[in-house]
């Protein structure tokens, strides 16, 4: 069976949830053979071998990490120039796409981004113009390099002894032009991922200020939610800039939304719109995001949410 | 410092979009027209760098004659001339057929900085940036929130899933925008009049230097197969809180079975 190399997805070493959903997707079409770029692949080899990974590509060094994107697609490049793959997952991540997109251009492939899904022969379905039209696609050109979303496919375990193999690739100079300085982590508390979260709860610029996002958290708390946010709240400052919601924020598709105190803008739908189910509370009936709720709440957030906080934690006993 | 801008012209946000069924392209006459509203952001970026650091800026399109109009946009703003490829040859062509066309044309200018927004809103994909950077052999310094320009050296702050990180590379170099970067100015009445007299070039794919055999439709390297409109999302229960809002919140959350 021809190998899918999946690029891990992980935080000092940890996959990612997205990780385990491409190698699962990647079991489906041929032999998932992860390939592990940066430091802590002590963190990653259990989960990697529990997810059915075959093979994996260890190219591990603090080098890799120091530069942007560019150490990814080279390491990418080498292991498919080493073992022709049928085809390249890389999670739909801002960064994943970059280096989807420098890899593609290095191996002279064509690249999909955003795929929801990918069947045989590597058709890959997308979901354009927010959601309301669905396109089949296929890379005509070489290797496909494939971008997927989180949340596309239920992660299966499906244990494995995969063989490992050390990669080691001398950087060129035009992959370690751009020199990571400083970075900045704005991390609010535990709570699960935005981007592959089961739950959302967002607020907006109805919350008021900084002060009031409680409300919102509490609520998603209750649901074992992650919060996002609009960017009227984000550029008020009231909530950190990554977890805007939207077109320039992250792009969420879970099970459950639930937008609290947004109006609904092009730009914020952009982000949202795939979610399952879509709830709104909103003290105006005429505000464009009831018209993609399944279920919305014409009142004041202030009343309604707290309310429903109270009323899940006392069923919850 | 000379920058060029690279924009692209979009279909209205707002516009409702459709496929073209005979190509499965974008059907750009069934949607009004606008400059992509993260490009206005690279522009706006670029003339405060002209500013500050002297220099020239020059816009960058790839696309159908009703392109001009963006482009005049641009230049209202303030940018000082521009370079307009249009060719049939180029129709259809996706991100790694832009990104090709868009480095040959660059091949043919002198700059220190490429700007471009971090993505438009009809491909989404966000990649042209990084495609550029890679083909260019230049520092990919994208999804800025900030840029400082001082001896050679840019440094930006790269928004993060996490926060941003600080990134820095060497001049010539390849950045790309977000949209908290700056407020984009409206062209000045003054600015539309002296538009009109900027220098705007028209350059063919292959006076740009490009192949034919490696632009456009016919030679992408990614194919639509096929391709369904959806049945629009049914309309759901809207009620009025009554003082029990968030208690019919619930009840529709545990109908659902989330909670
Ligand atoms: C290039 C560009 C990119 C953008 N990218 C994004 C993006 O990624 N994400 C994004 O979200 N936006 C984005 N925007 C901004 C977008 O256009 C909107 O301005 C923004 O989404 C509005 O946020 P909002 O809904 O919170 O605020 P508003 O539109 O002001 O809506 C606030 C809503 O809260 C309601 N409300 C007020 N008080 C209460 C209360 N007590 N109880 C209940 N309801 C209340 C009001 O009725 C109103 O509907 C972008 C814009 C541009 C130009
Ligand atoms: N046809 C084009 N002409 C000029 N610039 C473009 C073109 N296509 C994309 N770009 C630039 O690349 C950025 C990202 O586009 P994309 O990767 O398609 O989301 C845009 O914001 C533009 O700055």
């Amino acid at each position: 069976m021809s190998k899918i190399l999946v690029l891990v997805d992980h935080t000092d070493g940890t996959p990612k949830k997205v990780t385990l959903e491409l190698l699962t997707k990647a079991r489906m079409l041929g032999e998932p053979a992860a390939v592990f770029v940066g430091q802590g692949y002590a963190n990653a080899k259990d989960r990697l071998a529990e997810y059915g990974a075959a093979t994996v590509y260890v190219a591990e060094g603090s080098e890799y990490d120091a530069y942007v994107v560019a150490p990814k697609a080279e390491v990418l490049a080498r292991v498919v120039a080493d073992t022709s793959p049928a085809a390249v997952f890389v999670p739909s991540t801002p960064e994943g796409k970059e280096v989807a997109a420098r890899l593609a251009i290095k191996i002279g492939s064509g690249v999909i981004t955003d795929a929801v899904d990918v069947r045989d022969g590597f058709v890959c379905e997308q979901s354009v113009f927010g959601g309301a039209t669905i396109v089949q696609s296929k890379v005509a050109q070489g290797v496909p390099v494939i971008t997927i979303r989180p949340n596309s496919t239920a992660p299966e375990p499906a244990p494995a002894s995969p063989t490992e193999e050390r990669v080691t690739v001398e950087l060129p100079e035009s992959a370690t032009l751009v020199q990571v300085v400083d970075r900045v982590v704005e991390k609010k508390g535990a709570r699960p991922e935005l981007s592959e979260a089961a739950v959302v709860v967002s607020g907006g610029r109805g919350v008021g200020g900084a002060e009031n996002f409680g409300v919102i958290e509490r609520l998603a708390d209750s649901l074992g939610a992650a919060v996002g946010a609009s960017r009227a709240a984000t550029d008020a400052g009231w909530y950190p800039h990554q977890y805007q919601v939207g077109q320039t924020g992250q792009t969420v598709s879970p099970q459950l939304y639930i937008a609290c105190g947004i109006s609904g803008a092009i730009q914020h739908r952009a982000g949202m719109q795939t979610s399952k189910t879509i709830v709104a509370v909103n003290k105006d009936p005429e505000a464009p995001i009831f018209e993609l709720v399944d279920f919305g709440i014409v009142g004041d957030l202030f009343a309604v949410v707290p309310q429903a906080t109270e009323e899940i934690e006392k069923r919850k006993g | 410092m000379n920058i060029v801008v690279c924009v692209k012209q979009v279909p209205d946000t707002w516009a409702e979009k459709r496929l073209d069924p005979s190509d499965k392209t974008l059907d750009r006459d069934s949607a009004d027209a606008v400059m992509n509203e993260l490009d206005e952001y690279a522009v706006e970026e670029a003339l405060r760098l002209k500013e500050k650091h002297g220099g020239e800026v020059i816009v960058l399109s790839m696309g159908p004659d009703k392109a001009v109009e963006t482009i005049r946009k641009a230049l209202s703003m303030g940018a000082d001339r521009a370079v307009h490829l249009v060719d049939d040859a180029l129709s259809g062509s996706d991100a790694v057929q832009t990104s090709y066309a868009l480095a040959q044309a660059l091949s043919t200018l002198q700059w220190d900085l490429v700007m471009l927004g971090s993505e438009s809103t009809d491909a989404k994909m966000s990649v042209v940036p990084a495609m550029l950077a890679e083909r260019l052999g230049r520092p990919q310094l994208s999804f800025a929130n900030k840029v400082e320009i001082s001896d050679g050296t840019v440094r930006i702050e790269r928004l993060t899933d996490v926060g941003h990180d600080v990134v820095q590379g060497p001049l010539p170099a390849v950045v790309s925008v977000v949209e908290k970067i700056n407020e984009p100015r409206y062209p000045s009445f003054k600015g539309i009049m002296a538009a009109k007299k900027k220098p705007l070039e028209t350059l063919s794919a292959a006076d740009a230097g490009s192949e034919p055999s490696r632009v456009g439709l016919a030679n992408a390297p990614c194919t639509v197969e096929d391709f369904a409109v959806r049945p629009p999302r049914q309309a759901g229960t809207i009620v009025q809180d009554e003082g029990d809002g968030g208690h019919k919140l619930v009840e529709f959350l545990a109908s659902q079975k989330f909670v």
